[in-house]
């Protein structure tokens, strides 16, 4: 079973990575291309023990504690069975 | 004074900080391996700069998690000195003992220069030993020194002069032209409120001998370790 954990520079914090790549999109000629941000996304392939709660309980603790700082970072965490 | 210093997989100041230590009268020194649980018998914690852990997920992210930080964040709560300088500032953030984070230079450049902090204030046992407004040069090099904190971390920050060091130029103004990688208002170094737990970006261990460029790095640890020495001889009165 494959989780995705999607992790996004917040807001308020500046992205210069993002800015720089935004320069060269509008420098391809993509005006188009107001603001970008770039984060981090990762694949986490969970043994299925029967218990699916309990393991996205523990998937959000971690998200938390080490897959994101949330003093500079968001995440969004994606359950497979969850409805799109 | 008995100082441990930290080495994490990755680390690369550890022998820095031993030799600059080691160069100062009183001061004993030597490694404490990250899995060790323990640092009963030291008075001083130094986390050294580096790539711990190949600075993979985020500087200082995994190495937060290694066994002997559980010490160092015990250690710390009951008031030990801890001074973590580039990698170790950014451990002490990832690890909640300082507020904010450090990202990504603004630059984006890894920067690696000589230069000048401003000390704003003398209350720690880290800068006592100096007058304040008086300017340290010392070395950087770092990709994510750029320090960050929300609105109200900042306020309270400046409220309660937990801002230690900040980048200046060679006259002693914090302006934006001396700010290496983006740091907001200049910050270099900052302290925990109780003021025994001390970040910064650059390098006193690698400023402690004049023909390396500055010795204004020992000047840190020489105010550690008189601290100490009041400490040990108020509690003995």
């Amino acid at each position: 079973m494959k989780v995705k954990v999607f992790v996004t520079p917040k807001e308020t914090v500046l992205d210069p990575q993002g800015a720089a790549v935004r320069e060269a999109m509008q420098h391809l000629g993509f005006a188009a291309a107001r603001d970008v941000r770039i984060g981090r996304y990762l694949e986490i392939d969970l043994v299925d023990n029967g218990d699916v709660a309990a393991q996205e309980k523990k998937l959000r603790e971690l998200c938390r504690d080490l897959l994101s700082n949330p003093v500079i970072e968001d995440y969004r965490l994606e359950m497979p069975n969850e409805s799109k | 004074m008995k100082v441990a210093v930290i080495q994490f997989p990755g680390s690369n100041c550890d022998q820095d900080c031993l030799a600059a230590l080691r160069g100062i009268d009183g001061i004993e020194a030597d490694y404490v391996w990250h899995k060790e649980t323990s640092l009963g018998g030291w008075d001083a914690i130094v986390l050294p700069g580096g790539f711990s852990y190949g600075d993979y997920l985020r500087c200082g992210a995994i190495a937060r998690f290694s066994p002997i930080m559980r010490a160092v964040m015990a250690e710390a709560r009951a008031g030990k000195l801890v001074i973590g300088i580039c990698n170790g500032f950014q451990i002490l953030c990832e690890a909640g003992l300082l507020p904010g984070a450090l990202v990504r230079n603004r630059s984006l450049h890894f920067v690696c220069d000589l230069v000048t902090t401003r000390v704003e204030t003398t209350d720690s046992p880290f800068l006592r030993g100096l007058s304040l407004g008086d300017l340290l040069r010392l070395p950087i090099a770092h990709g994510e020194g750029c320090y960050y904190a929300d609105g109200a971390t900042l306020r309270a920050l400046n409220e309660r002069k937990q801002v230690l060091l900040r980048y200046c130029d060679a006259n002693g103004r914090v302006v934006a032209a001396a700010n290496p990688n983006g740091s907001l208002e200049n910050i270099a170094g900052i302290c925990n409120r109780e003021r025994n737990v001390f970040g910064l970006m650059p390098h006193p261990d690698r400023a402690c001998e004049e023909r390396l460029g500055s010795s204004d790095g020992a000047k840190i640890f020489q105010s550690m370790l008189h601290s100490l020495g009041e400490n040990a001889a108020a509690a003995a009165a």
